[in-house]
């Protein structure tokens, strides 16, 4: 039977964290959590999930949870996994829990270390766009025009001045065994994708996309509505990569508009009509390689 | 199931862990005085759809019979459950 929050299991497994009202990166382990069930091993590096899941003495997970160095969720993954091999254990899933700082500048390397190994580990990055945990730095996942404490939008130049790195495409480039885009906007498909790759044995990568409503600018109840709109403007994308094939989950027939998603957050304020003007055809140009390159 | 709050929390450091936490899931600190407005359900207009069970961020709503119920320990009046309920069912009351 295909998983829904009819079928998912009703034990919370990440209850009782300090995490801000609204926050989606929260959101996002606590789905994955569920679908995975109590025998997982959860390991957390540095970031927002491990300074809220672990607040002496209580721990907020309801499984096995870890706290990693910054660089080294993959790396403690493959330890994980190898050590519970070693004794016998084989009905567990090892999960990795980082943020897009620890996973595409901080983490980057272990995390090739072990997609080279096929290491059988879940590596799952909430991508909140830029370093919220320690107050908003700007991080290679920060999208173009993205004002944070490290890239401030001023007269002369307004906010990040770079794209946003294509992890996804990256990871799937080192021809990863399974390999999938989300966003907490749209948690059924995501949960369809944990179930699937706890199935797959390899190692599987994740990247959803969760809204911060802290460092983003937007209200607390907006995160689920932001994650939506993301993907319906056009700026985020669900897709699939698996047998060296792209799949593309959900292609919007009309985008909706880009001012409205990106005005919205307080982030993105000082953006002048130029600015979106050069957001609206990276996006065009990207689905223009989306639809040349990925299967339907 | 879900976790709760242990109705005995630590007073003193013998009863403090020695190793960096209780096991999983000791909860002994409540998350209800972040909140300023709380979620309440009307039961007459739910028809437990579930999707504010899913999409709470902190897991606060959970299923009772064929309708949801919320933990007001945890529940930090982000307001998520009230935008994501189609048939205006989550109205946010002031907490007073």
């Amino acid at each position: 039977m295909a998983i829904s929050a009819k079928t998912i299991n009703e034990t919370e497994f990440f209850y009782g964290h300090k995490a801000c009202a609204g926050c989606g990166g929260s959101l996002a382990v606590k789905i994955a959590l569920k679908v995975l069930g109590e025998k997982s091993i959860a390991v957390v590096p540095a970031g927002c999930m491990s300074a809220v899941g672990f607040n002496y003495p209580q721990l907020c997970f309801g499984c096995n949870a870890i706290i990693s160095t910054f660089a080294g969720t993959a790396s403690m993954l493959t330890g994980v996994e190898a050590g519970l091999r070693a004794q016998g254990i084989t009905d567990f899933h090892a999960v990795g829990f980082a943020g897009d700082g620890g996973t595409a500048d901080i983490g980057i390397q272990a995390l090739s270390g072990a997609i080279d190994r096929n290491d059988d580990i879940l590596y799952i990055c909430y991508d909140n766009e830029a370093y919220m945990n320690t107050g908003i730095q700007k991080s290679s996942l920060t999208p173009f025009g993205a004002k944070t404490t490290t890239t401030p939008a001023g007269k002369n130049i307004r906010g990040n001045i770079r794209p946003k790195k294509n992890m996804f495409e990256i990871v799937a480039a080192h021809g990863i065994s399974y390999a999938a885009t989300a966003s907490v906007g749209y948690l059924p498909d995501f949960m369809k994708k944990v179930e699937k790759a706890k199935n797959i044995r390899g190692t599987k990568y994740i990247h959803i996309l969760a809204p911060c409503p802290t460092g983003w600018g937007a209200a607390a109840n907006e995160t689920v509505e932001l994650a939506k709109e993301v993907v319906d403007c056009g700026l985020w994308y669900l897709s699939e990569y698996e047998n060296g094939e792209f799949t593309i989950n959900n292609r919007p027939k009309e985008f909706t508009s880009v001012e409205h998603y990106l005005k919205r957050q307080s982030r993105f304020k000082h953006l002048t009509d130029e600015d979106i003007e050069i957001i609206t055809n990276a996006r065009d140009k990207k689905w223009e390689y989306i639809d040349k390159h990925f299967a339907k | 199931m879900k976790p709760y709050l242990r109705d005995h929390a630590p007073t003193s450091f013998d009863e403090i862990p020695d190793s960096t936490s209780y096991e999983a899931g000791y909860l002994v600190t409540k998350n209800a005085g972040w909140r300023s407005v709380r979620p309440v359900i009307d039961p007459d207009k739910c028809v437990g759809c579930l999707n504010c069970y899913l999409y709470c961020p902190d897991g606060v709503i959970f299923r009772q019979g064929d309708k949801v119920s919320v933990d007001y320990d945890f529940c930090k009046g982000c307001g998520i459950c009230q935008k994501i309920c189609r048939l205006g069912a989550i109205t946010m009351e002031e907490e007073k």
